[in-house]
């Protein structure tokens, strides 16, 4: 389901380092999803979270659960988000998701899962793909964060790949079109004339529950070489 | 019959939004000061709240309000309620936190503490049925029946009962549903082939993958709702009673829905608490539904313990059936997705005579409701198979003996054995032959390579497809826009577009001169159905087709008012009326428009019809003076079922050391009318495909039957089809044979497109075993080894829920 996640372990002690120094795991390049789940829970209890008993009422097989914290206090730090700086105010444990999404409006990066499964929150770290429901804020300052929103060229003119969605009829309910088309620009940077089944395999870390995969190859290979 | 717009592609105005991120979906709206809240759920399969103390949560600064099932209307039962004081299943939410931010409201929940007994609790219809088997509800176990439904009672079924039949055969004991037409035993005496299986279908989560979040505010006495519903204008009386508000006091914005599937249909008991957190609070509200809240609250697919007896004359003709199922129905009312899989099965293959007996238990696992094709499905998935197994058994081909059995223009649907509106499966059936090319790939059945077996699949499945009564509502203004105003809904199939486009069609518009109004109550929406049921295309195109010839007869009655003569001598082109014989008699749309404002009266809607729904009424009078309008009630004939009819062919090779599957080749052919939208129509047939690849191999409800708990909540452990359990390629075709009760011959396809699919993989995956059919979906890999190499299943035969 999320082939196109590398899990990379950085170690016991440098989770929390990168949490210091903002190098977060999507910048080491090892994995094209950037932090591990083992290392983003640490880098969560590294910040000072806590769990309570009160795990059995939310905590299920299968499913996170949210992480209360006590005591956190936001930090100013500078995003380079869809190529402009902005300053913002950010918790220690809050993914890049809930910033974009919350803090910088652009909710385009969407949130369907929360938890590294669907890709509905596919967003670009220097042109990786990343899940930014499950990166923290504060580990990717010295990162060029690409979002949906940061593709139109400044006259409106769609990006090549955005064209092919609409040509081809990508999108059924288009919730996670966004991570779809972000997943698909990446592809096509580092392969741009994929065949159809590296397409495949490029964007199975993007979940459709309306089984748009079909429309969505026809899009990617019609903005293969375009883009 | 040529058209203009119908039957040509087109690029719906809401994909710009979709591939650009501007697309709002009910998360991503903002208030000022807006709270976030938060549920507590049960940890519990069933149990009641005995003591709540929230003294604690209460004390934390930023702690604004709680809810429980006590400051909430409660709903009659056995429907869901908002909150609850007797827990249902595992997931079950008690009460509901608001606060300043997201994670204080988490943390605020982890403080207080509920005194729950426990209860007990059932996870299998057929243990509830037992003499002395628990009931998952304290007033019953078993929800609706005899015809009727908003009410529980207790059925326990006799030993003798269960005693009377073999291993592996389900028992059949009281029912609560019947009926019959012709006779069954003269049907069976008949047959020369009787083939009586019982079998299994899962019960499947929704899984939509936008969660069903919600954010509400109160502004001058209006409730705002910014919603994640399939639909818009049928929705609003129920979201406005959950919130016990007069419907036009409610306005409701749901311009974008990430997914339903059923599960979003009209109104849900969730949307209404950031409604009431908001009257409580005085701040606008928003709850996010996480994703383990999504599987809980989503609602799921009923699983169907059944037993299917049907005969067979020797040239493959369905002589009789005889259907018996016990629906796994959750824990509140739950679906008649039994009730449908009988009259699946009476279109389908039109046995000559039937029988079906059924019974709805209620166990404590999520509440049950509608998926895409609700039993009709299910039973694609079972007697498709078992059709299988009888051509096999009779020496028939298994495209022949679908044909010999398909249904046509005067086929009898149903309990009622009423009409159809036409049925041109046949048709269907020969197109997918030959675009697959069956006679030559059903030569390759059972074809190795090393460890891989070539397996060849035909899958058929139904849905009705439309309902009439609804109401229209256009307005062409003085710049001589079309405005088309449809309170369909927009679900992600783009036929509220499509089907807007007849009306530009009959009013001869260049569609870049339309706007569809929508997604918005305050948009002055007509009442519509819902967007569900596959029902959207043959609905919305009769609603839009009689609104916009309601507006061509008042253009042409100001034309023939101002221009003399007539309206026969006078006719539409280029957004222009102009006389017949003589084009310098003309006046523009945008003319005659400036002039229905100044006639007034019905012209510019302030008069409206009599026999419009109120909601449309108090729409036309909010447009009243703005422009011509076109509006009328559907009373278009429609006396029969408009059916939706999908058949599917796949060719797989079955990896028998795995138990793995790979589809190389899937065709599949609608008879679905006219088509409106080409690439609409394909986006339909290949994602339903996708669902259905789901529904047949991977997808299920797992719970431990010791502890009630879910095993399976999260998207990956629940093995959703993704991009690599798919074909690289798909073909998806259509018969377009017109349908006569729809103004433009269309009809509606979104559900059997999954049944089809699934039928047809359960199929070449029993054909690839050189016959063995499992009658139980999923077929997960497993059951795939176990039954290549002879072993028997880990399951028991008639176990539900399981690992």
């Amino acid at each position: 389901m999320s082939s196109n996640v590398n899990f990379y372990d950085p170690g016991a002690d440098s989770a929390l380092e990168e949490l210091e120094e903002g190098t977060g795991a999507a910048r080491t390049g090892l994995g094209r999803n950037g932090t591990s789940r083992r290392a983003f829970i640490k880098g969560i209890i590294a910040a000072g979270a806590t769990v309570s008993a009160g795990f059995m009422l939310h905590g299920l097989a299968g499913c996170t659960r949210e992480v209360p914290v006590r005591g956190a206090v936001e930090r100013l730090i500078s995003l380079n988000v869809n190529g402009t700086v902005r300053r913002v105010d950010v918790l220690p444990q809050e993914t890049l998701a809930m910033t974009l999404r919350y803090k910088l409006g652009l909710t385009g990066t969407k949130l369907g899962c929360d938890r590294s499964e669907c890709g509905a929150c596919t967003v670009l770290l220097d042109d990786v793909t990343t899940y930014a429901c499950s990166t923290l804020t504060h580990t990717v300052r010295k990162s060029q964060i690409t979002t949906i929103e940061g593709l139109q060229a400044a006259n409106g003119d769609l990006h090549p790949v955005q064209q092919a969605f609409i040509d081809e009829l990508g999108p059924q309910c288009g919730f996670c079109t966004p991570g779809q088309i972000m997943s698909t620009i990446a592809l096509l940077k580092s392969s741009p004339r994929p065949t159809r089944e590296e397409a495949q395999m490029a964007l199975s870390g993007n979940l459709c529950r309306c089984g748009a995969y079909d429309h969505y190859l026809n899009s990617v290979m019609r903005a293969a070489g375009e883009a | 019959m040529s058209y203009k717009l119908i039957g040509k592609n087109f690029t719906p105005p809401d994909v710009m939004a979709k591939v650009t991120g501007k697309a709002k979906y009910s998360e991503d709206f903002r208030a000022d000061g807006m709270l976030f809240c938060k549920l507590l759920l049960s940890p519990m399969p069933h149990g009641r709240v005995l003591n709540i103390d929230t003294s604690e949560a209460l004390k934390m600064p930023g702690v604004a309000g709680i809810l429980t099932a006590d400051d909430v209307p409660p709903i009659p039962k056995p429907a869901t309620p908002i909150l609850t004081n007797e827990p249902l299943y595992v997931g079950d939410p008690i009460l509901a936190l608001a606060a300043e931010s997201e994670e204080l409201a988490a943390e605020a929940i982890e403080k207080i503490k509920i005194d729950l007994e426990p209860l007990p609790f059932t996870v299998d219809p057929l243990e509830s049925l037992y003499p002395d088997g628990p009931n998952a509800r304290s007033d019953g176990n078993s929800a609706g029946g005899y015809g009727k439904s908003g009410f529980i009672d207790t059925v326990k079924w006799t030993a003798r009962d269960f005693a009377a039949v073999k291993e592996g055969e389900l028992p059949m004991g009281q029912h609560k549903y019947e009926w019959s037409y012709g006779d069954i035993e003269t049907g069976f005496n008949k047959a020369k082939l009787t083939l009586d299986e019982s079998f299994i279908t899962a019960s499947t989560a929704h899984h939509c993958l936008e969660s069903r979040s919600a954010m509400a505010y109160w502004q001058n006495g209006k409730c705002f709702l910014h919603g994640s519903v399939q639909s818009q204008s049928f929705a609003v009386p129920y979201v406005a009673r959950y919130i016990g508000i007069k419907p036009e006091d409610l306005v409701f914005i749901a311009e974008y829905c990430g997914g339903g599937f059923g599960s979003k249909g009209v109104a849900y008991p969730i949307m209404a608490i950031p409604a009431y957190m908001s009257k409580k609070t005085s701040r606008p509200v928003m709850i996010r539904i996480t994703r383990s809240e999504e599987y809980f609250l989503g609602t799921a697919r009923p699983g169907f313990q059944g037993r299917l007896k049907i005969g067979f004359s020797d040239d493959g003709r369905v002589t009789a059936v005889d259907l018996y199922i016990v629906q796994e129905n959750g824990p509140y009312s739950g679906g008649s997705d039994y009730l449908s899989a009988a009259d699946a099965i009476s279109l389908v293959y039109t046995p000559e005579n039937m029988r079906f007996r059924g019974i709805p238990v209620q166990t404590n696992t999520p509440p049950r409701g509608a998926q895409r094709g609700p039993g009709q499905n299910q039973i694609a998935c079972i007697i498709e198979p078992i059709l299988d197994k009888a051509a096999k058994e009779l020496g028939i081909d298994r495209m022949t003996i679908r044909k010999i059995n398909a249904p046509d223009n005067h086929t009898k649907y149903g309990q009622k054995q009423g009409p159809v509106t036409s049925a041109y499966l046949t048709d269907a059936i020969e197109r997918g032959a030959e675009e697959f090319n069956w006679q030559e790939k059903k030569l390759l059945s059972g074809k190795r390579n090393g460890s891989k077996v070539i397996g060849i699949g035909i899958g058929q499945a139904y849905h009705s497809a439309g309902a009439s009564g609804y109401d229209g509502l256009v307005r062409i203004t003085p710049d001589g826009k079309l405005h088309i105003h449809t309170g369909v809904g927009n679900l992600g199939t783009y036929s509220y577009s499509a089907t807007s486009r007849v009306a530009a069609e009959i009013l001869n518009y260049d569609w870049e001169n339309c706007v569809i109004e929508r997604g918005d109550s305050r948009k002055h929406l007509p009442w519509n159905f819902g967007q569900f049921g596959s029902n959207t295309t043959f609905t919305m195109s009769r609603t839009n087709y009689v609104a916009a010839m309601d507006a061509r007869n008042k253009l042409l009655e100001i034309a023939a008012m101002d221009l003399g003569g007539t309206i026969d001598e006078y006719e539409l082109k280029d957004e222009k009326v102009i006389h017949k014989s003589d084009s310098t008699r003309q006046l523009s749309y945008a003319a005659i428009a400036q002039r229905a404002i100044e006639l007034g009266n019905k012209f510019d809607g302030h008069e409206a019809p009599e026999d419009i729904n109120d909601m449309t009424k108090r729409s036309v009078a909010g447009l009243a003076g703005t422009g011509l309008i076109g509006v009328a009630k559907d009373n278009l004939e429609k006396n029969g079922t408009p059916p939706a009819l999908v058949v599917g062919f796949m060719q797989i090779e079955l990896d028998l050391e795995t138990g793995k599957h790979e589809i190389l080749d899937y065709v599949a052919v609608a008879d679905c009318g006219t088509v409106v939208h080409p690439m609409g129509l394909s986006q339909q047939i290949k994602g339903g495909a996708v669902m259905g690849i789901g529904m047949a191999a991977l997808e299920r409800h797992v719970y431990d039957p010791q502890n009630g708990l879910p095993a399976n909540v999260g998207l990956l452990d629940s093995k959703l089809p993704t991009f690599l359990d798919v074909p690289a390629h798909m073909s998806a075709f259509a018969v377009d044979k017109p349908d006569p009760q729809n103004p433009v011959g269309a009809r509606g396809i979104g559900e059997p497109v999954q049944g089809a699919a699934a039928a047809a993989l359960l199929g070449a995956i029993s054909d690839a075993l050189g016959g063995h059919y499992f009658n139980r979906t999923p077929v997960v890999a497993d059951m795939v080894i176990n039954a290549a190499s002879g072993r028997p299943q880990s399951h028991k035969p008639l176990q539900v829920n399981t690992f």
